[in-house]
């Protein structure tokens, strides 16, 4: 009879600890600043809907001395990241781990890359096709924008949340943080990720396809 | 037969410690590449990656064992002094610049013994003399 009992209390645990493995679909962060807004619904009650932080308005030249701006990115998914060309500490990594992005989404449009120059005095469009080329990685997948110095500052620290800064006692005179950061469809923040951390990196290539996933239904 | 087992099994084990004795070259040549491997990691992997293998055409692969023979005495001069001029591996020109990495010459003899016996290549000790005397000769 004690044994019967034992039985079925370790059948009933089993049920509820399998109940609780079944998590539902993993959904990407939101980061950034929130706001309210206070909507009016159809039977005139209202709700509070949140408004997440999105990337402003911008307009850069790439790599063919083209203007690039939302609509370039619109409808995409894509991973930005701040950089400069002759930058030979975490750069190369970053990009390394970007350029296997760009492989693995070749054949998808919905996947873009957007990396933008720090560096405003030697950067110029010819400068970065000529790092993209050498990347092996020109195309309209992957853009690489230059701006003016506090256009592209500014959109790093208060749109991107990208640490960047000019630094005269640095040895390459610009230092700034590795994070991929990836935005979503409607310009919202997703995710970011140190672009030299392995690991992270991995988490990325994993949250690109949930991302896309949540668009879809 | 139970003494031919026994006589086989005694002569291997002979061998075999004989075999796994190390002269003293090749214990320091071991020394100088798990160092090397060390400074490798923290000053050119980044460009030159985790296997030598590159990146792109930015950053030229250092698993070209003919170029690294014919460059042996230069290798110091380019980890010292940075490059500025082509170069040409595995029959690519890369033209990039590399910068330069101001180490003593020890630090630059255990990475050219690690970059130069990594990567497939097999080309045994090199020592801070020959990297001092390499130094002198820089082009």
């Amino acid at each position: 009879m004690k044994y019967h009992l034992t039985f079925r209390y370790t059948f009933v645990l089993a049920v509820i600890l399998l109940f609780c493995s079944c998590k539902g679909e993993r959904k990407l962060p939101y980061y950034g600043m929130r706001d309210t807004k206070t909507v009016t619904n159809n039977d005139g009650s209202t709700t509070v809907d949140t408004i997440y932080q999105t990337i402003p308005a911008f307009k850069l030249l790439n790599q063919d001395s083209t203007e690039i701006t939302n609509d370039t990115f619109k409808g995409k998914v894509y991973v930005a990241d701040f950089f400069f060309t002759s930058c030979n500490t975490i750069c190369p990594i970053m990009h390394r781990n970007m350029k296997k992005i760009f492989d693995n989404y070749k054949d998808n449009a919905d996947v873009m890359l957007l990396s933008h120059t720090i560096d405003f005095k030697y950067d110029t469009p010819s400068v970065l096709k000529k790092y993209a080329q050498k990347l092996g990685v020109d195309g309209p997948k992957w853009q690489f924008a230059y701006g003016a110095k506090d256009t592209v500052y500014t959109l790093a620290t208060k749109s991107y949340l990208v640490s960047v800064a000019q630094d005269d006692n640095d040895k390459q005179g610009y230092v700034h943080q590795g994070f991929l950061i990836l935005i979503d469809k409607d310009r919202r923040i997703r995710g970011a990720y140190d672009g030299t951390n392995p690991e992270q990196v991995a988490q990325l290539e994993k949250d690109i396809p949930l991302l896309l996933a949540e668009d879809k239904s | 037969m139970r003494k031919l087992i026994i006589l086989l099994s005694f002569s291997f084990t002979v061998i075999c410690i004989f075999y796994s004795c190390q002269t003293a070259d090749s214990v320091q040549r071991d020394a100088y590449y798990v160092n090397g491997r060390d400074l490798y990691i923290r000053h050119c992997q980044n460009c030159h990656g985790e296997k030598g293998e590159g990146l792109g055409e930015l950053t030229p692969p250092l698993t070209d064992s003919i170029f690294m023979k014919q460059n042996k005495t230069q290798l110091a001069c380019f980890i010292k002094n940075g490059v500025s001029k082509p170069l040409t591996i595995h029959g690519k020109v890369y033209e990039g610049k590399m910068p330069d990495f101001n180490l003593a010459p020890i630090d630059i003899a255990q990475l050219i013994v690690y970059i130069t016996n990594g990567f497939g290549h097999k080309q045994g000790m090199y020592t801070p003399e020959q990297v001092a005397a390499d130094l002198n000769k820089c082009r």
